[in-house]
């Protein structure tokens, strides 16, 4: 089924305690640390993360090698190659706050809950994705070595 | 920095020539199910709308009819001046139908998005069909759709996203699987494959705002009119399509 921008579905909620993002700095290098709490991230649970329209969302925008999903989105980058542009620091901090790199970017925060405005009660006080649901994602960018559509 | 981000959003608005109705990001199928009325689907609620139109209703005792006479030239132009100020506050032309059921009719308004609502606005809208856009210019009009367009550059929700955002900055790329379109207004109600029924704008807008996980008001909020009045400045001068078909 194609994906509409139709609302009204439930998205799954991601319950966890919003961390201030103002507590990583913001150096060229990215976030060298992985986020307080969260395991060694995992390749194949990111992978999962990102194909899922309700959890990750980045289909919604990206592209990416991910063949089953189709009607992919043509708003950003392919991320094929992600992990040989980008160190996982500086892929953590373009997952956690990519606003910091670009003020004006349309990719949405994942690990941020402040400076937001009017958002569902549902979704109030919640980041997007918890700090493991980052670091798995952010492992999975990390094996996307090959840009070769 | 947040203030020199608004201004660089409102400056790359639409240039009035650049505008594109949704229509033009359908598929061709969908685009000749809205370009003929026999293929239309919304027609079925439209002849529900004529029919409605004729029919006495509330302890008045009168149609719409018994005022307005028929419909083709009483409302000529009516929808293309919508919303509009109207005792003391902005309305849409669904809650100006509303105002004559509760008024004029001493009938119960006809609930949000229900088959006669949707019905009988896109029979009055339809009449109005290839007339341009023309918002009223009064104090009162006016002062809606300034606040709607603040809200329109308004960055809203968990994904931080502005309607500018998508649709003056990203319109005609992909979002998923949909083509995002400029949100112009002309053709609602519409019809829409994939609800296999009609909607009205206020369903759509709704809609836009809990895809970025917004806050989003009930039908007939004033926010809600509000931001139709803006749509309907922006759509100044396009011509109206009701009933529109939509995937
Ligand atoms: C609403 C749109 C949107 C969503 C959703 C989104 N992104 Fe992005 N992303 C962008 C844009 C646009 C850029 C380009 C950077 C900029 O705008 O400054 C970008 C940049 C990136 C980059 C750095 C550029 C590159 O490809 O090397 C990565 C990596 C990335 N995104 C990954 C993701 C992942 C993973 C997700 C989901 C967890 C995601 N994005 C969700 C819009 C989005
Ligand atoms: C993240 C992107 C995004 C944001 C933000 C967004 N929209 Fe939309 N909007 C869409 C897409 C995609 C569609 C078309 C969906 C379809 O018809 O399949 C759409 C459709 C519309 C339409 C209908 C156009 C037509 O021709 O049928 C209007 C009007 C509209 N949006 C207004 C708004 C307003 C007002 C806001 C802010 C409150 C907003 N949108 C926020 C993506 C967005
Ligand atoms: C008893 C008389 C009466 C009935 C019945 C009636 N109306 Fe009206 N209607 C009026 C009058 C008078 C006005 C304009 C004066 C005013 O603003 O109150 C009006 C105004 C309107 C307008 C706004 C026109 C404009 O130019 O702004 C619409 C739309 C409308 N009516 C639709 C309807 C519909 C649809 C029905 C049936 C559901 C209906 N009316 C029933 C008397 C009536």
């Amino acid at each position: 089924m194609s994906e509409r921008w139709r609302g009204g579905r439930t998205a799954i909620a991601l319950a966890i305690a919003a961390l201030s993002s103002a507590a990583f700095a913001d150096t060229g290098a990215g976030i060298p640390q992985p986020l307080p709490g969260a395991e060694p991230g995992d390749a194949a649970r990111g992978r999962a993360i990102v194909a899922n329209r309700q959890v990750g969302l980045c289909l919604l925008c990206h592209t990416g090698p991910i063949a089953e999903e189709r009607f992919q989105g043509n708003l950003a980058s392919d991320l094929r190659g992600a992990g040989q542009r980008w160190s996982t620091a500086q892929l953590r901090l373009r997952i956690v706050d990519a606003s910091r790199i670009n003020p004006l970017t349309i990719m949405p925060s994942y690990y941020k809950t402040e400076g937001l405005t009017r958002v569902a009660a549902s979704h109030a006080g919640k980041t997007i994705l918890t700090a493991q649901q980052v670091e798995d994602v952010v492992a999975w960018l990390q094996t996307l070595k090959d840009n070769t559509p | 920095m947040k203030l020199a981000a608004l201004i660089m959003i409102a400056a790359s608005a639409l240039a009035a020539d650049e505008r594109r109705s949704g229509a033009d990001f359908v598929s061709p199928a969908t685009q000749a199910m809205q370009r003929d009325d026999a293929q239309n689907p919304a027609m079925l609620w439209i002849s529900g709308g004529e029919a409605q139109w004729r029919t006495p209703a509330g302890s008045g005792g009168k149609s719409c009819a018994s005022c307005h006479g028929d419909a083709r030239d009483s409302m000529r132009g009516v929808a293309a001046r919508f919303p509009a100020f109207h005792q003391g506050r902005t309305v849409n032309l669904n809650q100006r139908i509303n105002i004559c059921r509760e008024q004029k009719q001493q009938a119960r308004p006809l609930p949000a998005e229900s088959e006669e609502l949707l019905g009988l606005e896109a029979y009055v809208a339809m009449q109005s069909r290839g007339m341009p856009v023309a918002p009223p210019q009064d104090a009162g009009t006016t002062a809606s759709a300034a606040r709607g367009r603040q809200l329109y550059f308004q960055r809203i929700g968990q994904l931080n996203l502005s309607c500018a955002q998508c649709h003056d900055q990203q319109w005609g790329k992909r979002l998923s699987g949909s083509t995002i379109p400029q949100a112009h207004a002309a053709a609602y109600p519409i019809y829409r494959l994939e609800w296999q029924g009609m909607g009205s704008l206020q369903r759509r807008l709704r809609n836009c705002m809990s895809g970025v996980r917004a806050e989003v008001p009930a039908f007939g909020a004033q926010e809600l009119v509000e931001l139709e009045a803006w749509l309907a400045v922006r759509d100044q001068g396009m011509k109206i399509e009701t009933p529109g078909v939509r995937p």
